[in-house]
């Protein structure tokens, strides 16, 4: 799919700007587009390494099988196909758990590690599996129990009540999230009839 | 407020001192299993690397050249038809593409209609309910090399239109 969306996307930039006479800004977005992702990475670094350092303690301990027990139920309805014993469902788990706390940056690693589990049991290497489109579903949805940015950017901007958003937020989250695993749930069906 | 902010600010202490606790109770070498585990995270970053500038690239490219701004003039008119706040549409149609951009509008579409108007909330929900989407999938799969994603990107994105609509509906309607 980018094979084909990324090469549109800056042809499209490259003829638009030519039009618009926007040359000496798009050529800005393209140095800076490295210096971006340099900056980000050596961000994500140390986020990554730190939480992943976390998870290890968390794996090696029997916390883990509580976090197991206590998500069994969610595990079973949204990903069935999905072996137990497998590698991943520990650390699926850990993802889910670390989205709903609203750490976002641990949460990351953890589905990283846990797409790489997945991608090792898959038939299909060139292909997501049901449970990979569920799982990427979920950690796009962005369920979390406190949206901590948001109020954190609503405060600093003076509002009168920063925590005013929370019900709306949970109420578009859980509906956004059930449309989503609604999708997912149609449509790995239908291809299986194929 | 003050407990919700409070919350905020100890969540992640608190989950990492729990986490070492724990591990000491159960008598385990927390500092040689940390650093084992924090090894791995080198290996996962490094590959993500080619990626993600290839992503900010195009998504740069697209922003400053002004396709995006040509895109939100062209739908301007059915947003009116629909209700829809107009002020909302560059935060609803780079939401699931930048996380850091969508950031910077929302703060910008937050202040000028202030922070307490219906658009303020209307775009303060958008950025709590909904993922930076596009960057997400990007992310996951390209860190294992797929190349069919199938209908990863229909049901997110089907998710965060229900989203941005249930925000929109909560603060026009209620």
């Amino acid at each position: 799919m980018l094979n084909k969306i990324w090469p549109v996307f800056i042809i499209l930039s490259f003829i638009y700007a030519l039009l618009k006479s926007k040359m000496p800004e798009l050529n800005d977005s393209i140095f800076n587009s490295c210096s971006q992702t340099v900056e980000m990475l050596l961000t994500f670094l140390g986020i990554m390494c730190m939480w992943n350092g976390i998870m290890q303690i968390i794996k090696e301990t029997t916390l883990i099988d509580k976090i197991k027990k206590l998500l069994k139920p969610f595990m079973k309805f949204l990903f069935p196909e999905l072996n137990k014993k497998s590698k991943a469902y520990e650390e699926m788990s850990m993802n889910i758990v670390a989205n709903l706390l609203g750490l976002g940056n641990a949460a990351t690693p953890l589905g990283l590690k846990a797409m790489q589990s997945l991608q090792e049991e898959n038939e299909n290497k060139e292909t997501l599996s049901n449970t990979m489109i569920m799982f990427l579903v979920l950690n796009t949805a962005s369920i979390q129990i406190i949206p901590t940015t948001i109020i954190a950017i609503r405060s600093s901007l003076g509002a009168e009540n920063p925590a005013k958003i929370i019900v709306p937020v949970w109420i578009s989250t859980i509906l956004a999230a059930s449309a989503g695993i609604l999708t997912v749930k149609i449509l790995s069906k239908r291809k299986e009839k194929k | 407020m003050t407990i919700v902010s409070y919350l905020s600010e100890i969540i992640i202490p608190f989950v990492i001192v729990f986490v070492i606790g724990y591990g000491i109770v159960e008598k385990k070498n927390v500092y040689d299993i940390f650093i084992k585990g924090a090894k791995n995270g080198v290996k996962i970053v490094i590959k993500l690397f080619p990626t993600l500038l290839a992503i900010f690239l195009a998504i740069n490219m697209l922003r400053n050249s002004g396709v995006i701004d040509f895109i939100i003039n062209f739908v301007k008119p059915i947003l009116n038809i629909l209700n829809i706040p107009v002020e909302i549409m560059p935060l609803a149609l780079l939401r699931p593409i930048s996380g850091t951009a969508s950031m910077a509008v929302a703060t910008d579409i937050i202040k000028a209609s202030g922070v307490d108007s219906k658009i303020g909330l209307i775009a303060a929900t958008i950025m709590g309910a909904t993922e930076t989407t596009f960057y997400t999938i990007a992310l996951y799969t390209s860190s294992i090399k797929v190349k069919k994603i199938r209908f990863a990107l229909v049901a997110s994105l089907i998710a965060d239109v229900v989203g941005m609509a249930t925000a929109i509906i909560i603060f026009n309607y209620m």
